[in-house]
């Protein structure tokens, strides 16, 4: 990992350290990023699929060259899986090989370090070096999952009854990602700075599409993004992302396209949308006269 | 790092407290992080200040609308004058319809100006030639008691933007060459979307000068605009409509959570005395193992009967939205809709199926009118009781949505009575405040005789409530009584 950490005295120098490791950030996402790293506070990125929330956390990390530490979360998550839990198979092999040692000796050395499993939450509070701690897709989780997620992230530490507290030596920089299929709680919330991304706008993302797809003309990737815009604005069950028009982009590179007319377009519509529903409305808007 | 002066720290106050006026929720943590952010910031970039309050003050994308109205408002920059020497026409001759005394030249310029920093995307340029505009055009006059909407329509027509319209999307075309089908459509959105920042910065700066004369909370009042959960369905806007949309899903998710764990509270229920006993017989009389009297998970079973004609369908649409997105709390759930007959839809609601294409299927298939497609609640209910009366039964609530405007046609409430007698309940939601129950066509106490409860919806949070009270065990929502 390497040793030059940029120092970053404002927003602006943030977005500019990132966009060093490919990430383009608008004003606002650079100056809660600031804030956050100054106040020592998670954030919580809201928004719809794809716009480049999970990816702000990867580029905090790459830009600060810390460990990204990441807790995907899903339904039935639970402490076991977030926070630690014992090796069960390797403790009963430990007391089947020690069975002549005193059971309290055998308690003390089963209970040790040795054959604990750190999980995510664990494993970014012991690191003795700071690390990027993303929790994706929170809304995923039941209510009780989301208290215990609360808790750590209120004291940065775990205690395990039987090794005792362990407390964070460095804080680890918290991302928390939601796409809003559940309203997470008011206490959750009132601990974490918000951040809510929408789609980028067309200059925006033209220059996501020519860091991400470079080899891309200019010309066609202001094509795309204006395009991409103007499908967004359409009804549709669900809106291309980000890295749908990244893909659209490569297929047409793909093709060797250089210029889009209605024609190309809708015969690519399926790499932008994934409903046949929305491929139709889509198609018949984009050839109304 | 420094304190922020006091004059700061006390417009973060005032501005916490229109927030709060506005109905979004700020703790007082939320106030101490926001004055605490301030300290490590450069309150002198406006944008940087603007995103900072954002995530720190509001938690939710359903507040952010009232944010943006309350800072722009509160912190917003002196007034833009055009040049010295021209002044601000007022009086008589602004008052007219004409230019008053302004040529048709200078309004000219005025407008090649407002064109060329759009085509540049020069905001300096834009926001000096607006202030010129909104100076010269908008006959903006100190004290006097218009709203910013009057200004906004003066300056824009005096202007016309038609015009402007027009030579942007010459100039746009000519940018694009030879011009297809797909480009045309690409540069109209561009044109519609410059016209809209033009528009916008006409308000800004309307606001602007009205704050200078009348104050920023004077200002921030008369702006404030209902949240999501207050907008009222009867009323909405295209834009309120799509936020009501996606926020539903999110609230019901919280709302089932809330639901599970009161249940579980109140599962647990008494001390089962007995049971106790019987069970301490194994371990030599010491109740070691209490037994709790556990309660049966009441989940009651659900019909949905909406008007859905046309004055009622949006209030239809949401109920029926809502409702399906809470199914999981009801033991059943079958719905209805009515115009002058009825008909079931609970089909087209099936699992898995998506919630739009279904209420298409709704206005296509569902067969609800037999006469002239106005309301009739009596033959409907008629229609009911003989084709599923035989289906309630004391398990069933049943829930009727529609403002009771029956068109001066017999109501033949007598039918609802029958319809109650067989169920559980019959719950009665109106989207009409209670003032205009029983005025007009509404016979709403009429059918408020036989209903458990009677309860005015029309937002997304008196939906809420109401679900909330239903879904719990032997609870009644008790409505309004006429
Ligand atoms: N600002 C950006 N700069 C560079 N690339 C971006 C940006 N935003 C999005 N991308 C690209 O879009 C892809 C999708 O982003 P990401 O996976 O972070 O989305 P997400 O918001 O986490 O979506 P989901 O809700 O589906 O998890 C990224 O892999 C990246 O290539
Ligand atoms: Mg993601």
């Amino acid at each position: 990992m390497t040793a030059t950490v940029p120092t970053i005295d404002s927003p602006a120098a943030l977005a500019d350290s990132l966009r060093k490791v490919d990430y383009l950030a608008d004003d606002r996402i650079a100056q809660v990023a600031f804030l956050a790293d100054r106040l020592g506070k998670p954030i919580l990125v809201e928004g719809p699929a794809g716009v480049g929330k999970t990816e702000l956390a990867k580029s905090l990390a790459r830009m600060w060259g810390r460990r990204l530490i990441r807790l995907q979360c899903y339904e039935g998550l639970d402490e076991s899986k977030a926070l630690y839990e014992w090796n069960y198979k390797k403790q009963l092999l430990r007391i089947q090989a020690d069975h002549d040692k005193e059971w309290d000796e055998l308690e003390d050395d089963i209970f040790s370090d040795e054959f604990l499993l750190a999980r995510p939450l664990l494993e970014a509070i012991r690191s003795e070096t700071p690390v990027v701690l993303l929790i994706d897709e929170i809304d995923r989780v039941e209510i009780e999952t989301e208290a215990l997620l609360l808790e750590v992230l209120s004291d940065f530490q775990v205690s395990i009854p039987e090794l005792g507290t362990i407390s964070a030596s460095t804080r680890p920089f918290v991302v928390l990602t939601s796409n809003n299929t559940r309203e997470l709680s008011e206490a959750l919330k009132r601990r974490c700075l918000f951040l809510h991304i929408s789609y980028p706008d067309p200059e925006r993302e033209q220059q996501i599409l020519l860091t991400r797809v470079p080899e891309l003309p200019e010309n066609l990737a202001r094509q795309i993004a204006r395009i991409v815009r103007s499908i967004r604005q359409m009804d549709l069950k669900k809106a291309p992302s980000v890295s749908e028009s990244i893909d659209w982009a490569r297929t047409l590179i793909a093709l060797a396209v250089e210029h889009l007319d209605t024609e190309v377009v809708t015969d690519t519509l399926h790499v932008l949308l994934k409903y046949q529903s929305d491929i139709e409305k889509a198609t018949a808007e984009l050839t109304r006269r | 790092m420094t304190t922020p002066p006091a004059p700061i720290t006390s417009l973060i106050t005032a501005f916490v407290g229109e927030l709060r006026a506005a109905g979004v929720p700020v703790s007082m943590v939320e106030t101490i992080d926001a004055m605490r952010a301030l300290e490590v910031i450069d309150i002198g970039d406006r944008a940087g200040l603007k995103a900072t309050l954002a995530a720190t003050l509001v938690k939710s994308e359903r507040h952010l609308a009232a944010f943006d109205t309350a800072f722009e408002v509160f912190f917003a920059t002196a007034p833009r004058r055009g040049e010295e020497g021209r002044g601000t026409p007022t009086g008589p001759a602004a008052e007219g319809g004409g230019s008053g005394g302004l040529g048709e030249d200078e309004i000219e310029d005025l407008r090649r100006s407002l064109l060329q920093s759009l085509l540049d995307n020069d905001m300096e340029a834009l926001l000096d030639a607006i202030g010129e505009a909104v100076d010269l055009l908008s006959g903006f006059e100190r004290g006097r008691p218009v709203g910013g909407t009057y200004y906004l329509y003066r300056t824009l027509r005096r202007l016309d933007v038609d015009q402007i319209e027009t030579l942007l999307r010459e100039v746009l075309s000519g940018r694009e060459g030879e011009l297809g089908e797909l480009d045309r459509r690409l540069v109209d959105e561009e044109v519609a979307e410059r016209i809209e920042q033009l528009r916008q910065a006409v308000q800004d700066e309307i606001r602007r000068r009205l704050v200078e004369d009348r104050g920023r909370e004077a200002v921030a009042r008369t702006l404030r605009r209902p949240l999501t959960e207050d907008v009222d369905l009867m009323h909405a806007t295209r834009a309120d409509l799509e936020a009501l949309e996606d926020a539903i899903v999110p609230l019901t998710r919280k709302l089932a959570a809330r639901l599970a764990r009161r249940r579980r509270m109140l599962r647990r229920g008494r001390l089962d005395f007995r049971k106790t006993m019987r069970r301490s017989l194994a371990t030599g009389g010491v109740p070691i193992d209490p037994q709790f009297r556990v309660q049966k998970p009441h989940r009651p079973e659900v019909f949905l009967l909406c008007d859905i004609s046309g004055s009622m369908a949006t209030f239809a649409r949401f109920t029926l939205q809502f409702t399906y997105a809470m199914s999981t709390q009801f033991s059943k759930l079958r719905s209805f809709a009515f115009i002058d007959t009825v008909d079931e839809i609970t089909e087209f609601f099936g699992p898995g199926t998506d919630f739009t294409d279904a209420l298409a299927r709704v206005a296509a298939e569902a067969d609800v009118v037999h006469q002239d497609g106005h309301s009739d609640y009596g033959t409907s209910l008629a229609a009911f009781l003989e084709r599923y009366g035989r289906d309630v039964t004391p398990r069933s609530t049943i829930i009727i949505t529609g403002d009771a405007r029956n068109n001066y046609r017999p109501p033949q409430d007598e039918l609802l009575g029958e319809i109650a007698a067989k169920a559980r309940a019959v719950y009665w939601l109106n989207p009409e405040p209670p003032s205009y129950w029983d005025t007009g066509d509404s016979v709403m106490s009429r059918y408020a005789r036989w209903c458990e409860g009677v309860h005015e919806v029309r937002t997304l949070r008196q939906l809420e409530a109401f679900v909330e009270e239903l879904s719990l065990p032997r609870s009644r929502p008790r409505g309004r009584s006429l």
